[in-house]
């Protein structure tokens, strides 16, 4: 049996502990992304639990099963659930969504669940794309860029890593972290070309080093990404605080040399996982449909 | 005469043995990352035995590969065009180009009947990774590589998807996925778009017929297929191709040793 390095592992469905079932409003967000789909299930503003599942070809099927675990979790029937708003690529295929809603929107308000109300700055690092939001105390959307062409794919590309180096994608992090001195980053203009640079760099020099360049390319994207958004929206500087969502912020490797770049830290995520806030957000969104439409 | 070559790449190492000129073992074995020494020698071990011979039998052990000088037993190295056109014209005398289609590099190479190279082509940046693109396209539809390849040969209709960019082609099989496409016409699609950049590559050249086909992504048969729709049928193609920059390696240290 071949180790599979690029396979990240799914969460399932995790159960934040808190019991939901006496909740008088449970909603819950589906993010039907490019590589994970995920679900969030909140009860009376409480995360009650979620799940992280890989998406295949099957769009509708992923949608499906994010759902069914993060129910499970939650000990709950989709019956429970009174309203449920779809994100990602994938959102139309969630059949047993209400609503759908813009990943922008959404991540805004679950990273200001999820982080603390203090966000304002959020940075999604995705399976295909990166987006850099600007949000009010609201968690309402300012302005926002992403990264789509050339910076397309760097989850994708870094499974693609992991598979090339055989390093568990999960580690390449904290190997990335095991330097002395920091080395010259990769190409950071395209996450292929990276891949190849990192092959090259395999010659003269050791697992740790390569793995430090190539985080290192990765977060000075981002990091140039974030400055953009700064310029274009304000005075030039990224405002604090600053949230980092998505499954690469689990990389301590690219979050560290992020906030190094940046000279202060990201806020950590008090509920949830990273990967989630998307999912989160869209529950957050269909609590508010919920009540809104209530008080008509 | 007995001679040895061992092809280190980014995805597998291959070795191997020629002896009095034909083989008489060889094996491939995952190249194992930053492990890919120790990953060369424990596959040097396993075809010696194959052959029963051990290492004082061999008159000459050649490295090639992106990790040829990790092979601490070798006795020299070629680069991989080398290789490959010394395995090309073995393989197929009347080869006069060879497209060697690996995990990270596409090699066009042209050359004579005594194996002069007078045209290259090498695909780096945005040619790169071909092999490893594909890999991570049959993830992206939850499959194997084998399996994607027979999925294709179902498709109903052709999609077009990006051919110059990785990335790009990636972000359209997402929104593919995503429109609930059929899954063996994003496969067909897949494949359509690697066979479109390396008949991309190929036309850098300036080549001449006929055309040997080698490198592990050779191996892939809904590949090949559909490079003959873009390039026609005429591609002669080892029964192992992945081997072929080890027998090229090997038949240089034959023609240095005598």
């Amino acid at each position: 049996m071949t180790v599979e390095y690029w396979r990240w592992p799914e969460a399932g469905g995790v159960s934040t502990g808190v019991d939901g079932s006496k909740a008088a409003i449970i909603t819950a967000g589906v993010d039907i992304g490019a590589i994970s789909s995920k679900a969030a299930i909140i009860c009376d503003g409480e995360l009650v639990a979620y799940s992280i599942m890989r998406t295949d070809a099957d769009s509708k099927a992923s949608a499906q099963k994010a759902m069914d675990e993060a129910l499970r979790a939650a000990g709950l029937q989709i019956g429970d659930i009174r309203y449920i708003v779809s994100t990602g690529y994938g959102r139309a295929n969630a059949s047993f969504a209400s609503k759908t809603a813009t990943e922008i929107a959404c991540h805004a308000r679950g990273a200001q669940y999820m982080y603390g109300p203090t966000v304002r700055t959020v940075l999604d690092m995705g399976g295909q794309d990166t987006k850099a939001i600007k949000c009010d105390q609201y968690g309402k959307v300012v302005a926002f860029i992403m990264n789509d062409k050339c910076a397309s794919g760097t989850g994708r590309g870094i499974e693609t890593f992991a598979d090339m180096v055989c390093v568990p994608i999960q580690d390449i992090g904290a190997i990335s972290l095991e330097v002395d001195e920091e080395p010259e980053p990769v190409s950071s203009t395209c996450i292929t070309y990276a891949n190849s640079m990192a092959l090259q760099l395999m010659r003269r020099a050791p697992k740790n080093k390569v793995l430090a360049a190539y985080c290192f390319s990765i977060a000075w994207r981002d990091y140039i990404l974030l400055q953009r958004l700064a310029h274009q929206s304000g005075d030039g500087s990224v405002e604090k605080d600053l949230a980092i969502t998505g499954g690469l912020a689990k990389n301590t490797g690219i979050v560290s040399r992020i906030e190094r770049e940046l000279g202060f830290k990201a806020l950590p995520a008090e509920k949830g996982d990273p990967q989630i806030a998307g999912a989160v957000g869209a529950a957050i969104l269909a609590a508010e449909m919920v009540t809104s439409a209530k008080s008509q | 005469m007995i001679t040895a070559g061992v092809d280190v790449g980014a995805k597998t190492v291959k070795a191997v043995i020629l002896k009095d000129n034909k083989i008489v073992a060889s094996n491939i074995a995952p190249s194992d990352g930053f492990e890919r020494k120790k990953a060369a020698e424990q596959l040097w071990d396993k075809v010696l035995e194959q052959a029963k011979l051990s290492p004082s039998d061999i008159n000459s052990v050649i490295a090639t590969g992106t990790g040829k000088f990790d092979v601490s037993f070798a006795n020299n190295n070629v680069v991989e065009p080398v290789a490959d056109v010394q395995a090309a014209l073995w393989l197929f005398p009347s080869a006069r180009t060879v497209i060697d289609i690996g995990a990270e590099q596409i090699r066009v190479v042209k050359f004579d009947q005594t194996g002069k190279v007078s045209n290259y082509t090498l695909n780096q940046q945005c040619g790169a990774g071909l092999g490893a693109f594909a890999e991570s396209m049959a993830r992206a539809l939850g499959v194997t590589l084998d399996e994607m390849s027979r999925l294709a040969r179902r498709s109903q209709k052709e999609i077009s998807i990006n051919a110059e960019c990785g990335n790009y082609a990636s972000l359209d099989v997402v929104t593919l996925i995503h429109n609930n496409t059929a899954k063996a016409d994003i496969a067909r699609a897949i494949l359509d778009a690697i066979a479109t950049k390396i008949n991309a590559t190929v036309n850098l050249t300036n080549i001449e017929k006929p055309i040997a086909l080698i490198g592990g992504v050779a191996r892939n048969a809904g590949i090949v297929k559909a490079l003959k729709r873009r390039m026609g049928d005429n591609f002669l193609i080892p029964k192992d191709p992945e081997l072929a920059g080890a027998l090229g390696a090997a038949l240089i240290g034959a023609s240095e040793t005598s």
